[in-house]
């Protein structure tokens, strides 16, 4: 049988990070068509100050953080990076934008279905931890 | 009378637009194109119009509630969205037809009503179109401009409208899963007397199979990796009917919804074995059935569309489109019909638009037109003007009454512009190019439940998003919502 976008998408969460200690049917169970998003290269993917969002993970392409602050000096997304979790996580409105710089690949798990996915996959909710901890540690240093 | 195969309308030519399909969404483009004097083709490859209607669903009942009696008056237009099957319209009658078919046995339609009610509506609008001429290949001309080949020959034109459906038959990729009937071609219930069916997939179809066969099957078994989303379709249509093969499930009641990604189905004789993991569950699974249902969904037949730029989501069954449902900015490929879910929109706390049902793309056929007769043909409309005095309680009422916000949520959305000229837009468009001053209004729905208002002021070309609070009854109008609506702008 001919290789689908399906089995595109679950081969490409298998290789992220985020998803590594998972099983071939729970990336099966993640690689929904509905959670699945496209964008072109200057596309807005996450909206300051608009409430509703959720997590989004870069299965392929470019994405950048641009902050009102800080301009001039956006932080480059790219695959494996996740976004949206402050304010998913927090249920407040992001602080920045996320915007396409590429054609841009998305999963998206929904803000309201995002509780239950950590809880469901606790591996992938450890490396989340790890990522958001190193964050942290950047900064502090 | 209708035309002879000798009289047929729109012969092979060069048209300022083409609009193929004469589906829902292909009726829909045609009369809002017509509206505002858009000369166009139609072309459909089908005799009659109604598209899907005519074949689906194999059950014969839709999913879709057209309340005959309802809180708004029929036919006007708060009408609307107690009425989520007729296509829409600005004359009196054209509007609410599909409800005048239907015999008041459910608050669904069933297939037959439907397409009786569509039908009506091609021929009093009328909505001209040539059947049986098939679309088949699709290439750009030296200047640019897009060539249709069809079965009758080619047409030309600066923006075509593909209304396509999303009707043809599509498998997951499973190893044996060729063999497997589709939803299509499902059997009438009696065949099923007695078996012990595997139905491929938990969502609408296959809880539509499932619904249909417990009359007469032995036992129903339902198999994808996801759980059923047992939140998402508290609050979709397809709640209205198929929940009962869940409820027999949850119950232990002989039905099984089993969260399963199948790895192999195989032909044994004259059953059937269909082996995989379950997800929810871990741990292998094979079972031996009588019968297996492919109830895996459907893709849009693009044909070529993919090589003039055309990109796909959702497994590469859906266009990839833009806010106004075009491929790319200025392609002049359109979409109308169940493919404008394409475009996503916010899909603020993860709930999608309803553009994949009648209700919801008949709206986006109305904006769409007006785009692209404004973006590829040079035309300009007015737009009503709304007093800056009468704007607070204009935007309530819009809030509380209009079918385009109720339908679809956090989608589309009232403008209205610093001079005053109102508009239905695509939020998702409006939010990132809001202009210098305007202020939108939409319905929006969040995670528990709630229906509440909400308001974007754009200021130098910065958002502000304010929620309203809920109302029991949905009555955004008043002092209350007024002195909170006053103080976001």
């Amino acid at each position: 049988m001919a290789m689908t976008d399906r089995d595109e998408l679950v081969r490409s969460l298998a290789g992220l990070a985020l998803f590594a200690d998972l099983r071939d049917p729970d990336l099966e169970a993640i690689a929904d068509p509905e959670w699945e998003r496209r964008f072109s290269a200057g596309e807005r993917v996450l909206r300051r100050g608009l409430s509703g969002g959720g997590l989004f993970v870069i299965l392929d392409g470019e994405a950048a953080v641009e902050l009102p602050t800080d301009a001039d000096n956006p932080r480059r997304l790219r695959r494996g990076d996740f976004f949206g979790e402050v304010s998913t996580l927090l249920d407040c409105k992001p602080t920045a934008d996320v915007v396409a710089r590429s054609a841009l690949h998305c999963l998206e798990v929904p803000g309201p279905e995002l509780e239950a996915f950590l809880l469901h996959y606790p591996q992938v909710t450890y490396r989340m931890l790890q990522t958001v901890t190193r964050r942290l540690r950047d900064l502090l240093q | 009378m209708p035309p002879t195969r000798n009289e047929r309308p729109f012969p092979p030519a060069d048209y300022p637009v083409v609009v193929v399909g004469s589906g829902p969404g292909g009726l829909q483009a045609s009369y809002c194109l017509s509206r505002l004097g858009v000369e166009h083709a139609v072309v459909s490859q089908d005799e009659t119009p109604g598209g899907m209607f005519c074949r689906y669903p194999i059950f014969q009942r839709l999913l879709s509630w057209s309340k005959p009696d309802a809180p708004a008056e029929r036919g006007t237009r708060e009408y609307e969205w107690f009425d989520h099957n007729s296509l829409v319209a600005d004359e009196p009658e054209l509007q609410a037809l599909v409800p005048t078919f239907m015999d008041r046995a459910f608050m669904v339609p069933s297939r037959p009503e439907m397409e009786r009610g569509l039908a009506a509506f091609a021929e009093r609008a009328p909505v001209v179109v040539r059947y049986g001429c098939e679309w088949q290949a699709t290439r750009r001309d030296e200047d640019g401009r897009l060539v249709l080949t069809t079965s009758d020959g080619e047409y030309r034109c600066r923006a075509a409208v593909f209304a396509l459906g999303v009707t043809t038959p599509w498998r997951s990729p499973i190893p044996g899963i060729e063999e497997v009937p589709h939803y299509v071609d499902c059997r009438q219930p009696p065949d099923y007397r007695g078996r012990r069916v595997f139905v491929v997939g938990k969502r609408n179809s296959a809880f539509e199979i499932a619904d249909g066969l417990l009359p007469w099957a032995k036992q129903v078994i339902l198999g994808s990796p996801r759980p059923v989303q047992t939140a998402v379709i508290a609050q979709a249509s397809v709640r209205v009917r198929y929940l009962q093969p869940y409820e027999d499930s949850t119950l232990g009641g002989g039905t099984c919804a089993i969260d399963l990604a199948v790895e192999q189905i195989e032909r044994r004789g004259d059953r059937w074995r269909v082996s995989g993991h379950g997800t929810t569950r871990p741990g292998p699974i094979d079972l031996e059935v009588d019968d297996v249902i492919a109830a895996t969904g459907f893709t849009t037949p693009l044909l070529d569309l993919p090589e003039l730029g055309v990109r796909t989501v959702s497994q590469g069954r859906i266009p990839a489109l833009t806010p106004f449902w075009e491929s790319e900015p200025g392609s002049g490929i359109y979409f109308a019909g169940n493919a404008t879910q394409g475009a996503p929109g916010l899909r603020k706390h993860g709930v999608g638009a309803s553009s994949p049902a009648v209700h919801g793309f008949r709206y986006n056929a109305r904006v769409m037109a007006r785009h692209l007769a404004e973006t590829h043909l040079d035309a300009t409309f007015p737009r009503p003007r709304i007093d800056p005095g009468g704007l607070v309680p204009y935007l309530l009422q819009e809030a509380t009454t209009a079918p385009e916000l109720w339908t679809q949520k956090s989608y589309l959305a009232r403008m209205v512009s610093e001079g005053g000229e109102a508009d239905i837009v695509p939020l998702s468009d409006w939010v990132d190019n809001p202009g210098a001053r305007s202020v939108c209004i939409a319905v929006e729905a969040d995670a528990a439940g709630a229906i509440y208002p909400a308001v974007y002021v754009a200021k130098d070309g910065d958002v502000r998003e304010r929620l309203l609070e809920p109302h029991q009854l949905h009555d955004f109008r008043g002092p209350p919502y007024e002195r909170e609506l006053s103080a976001a702008l």
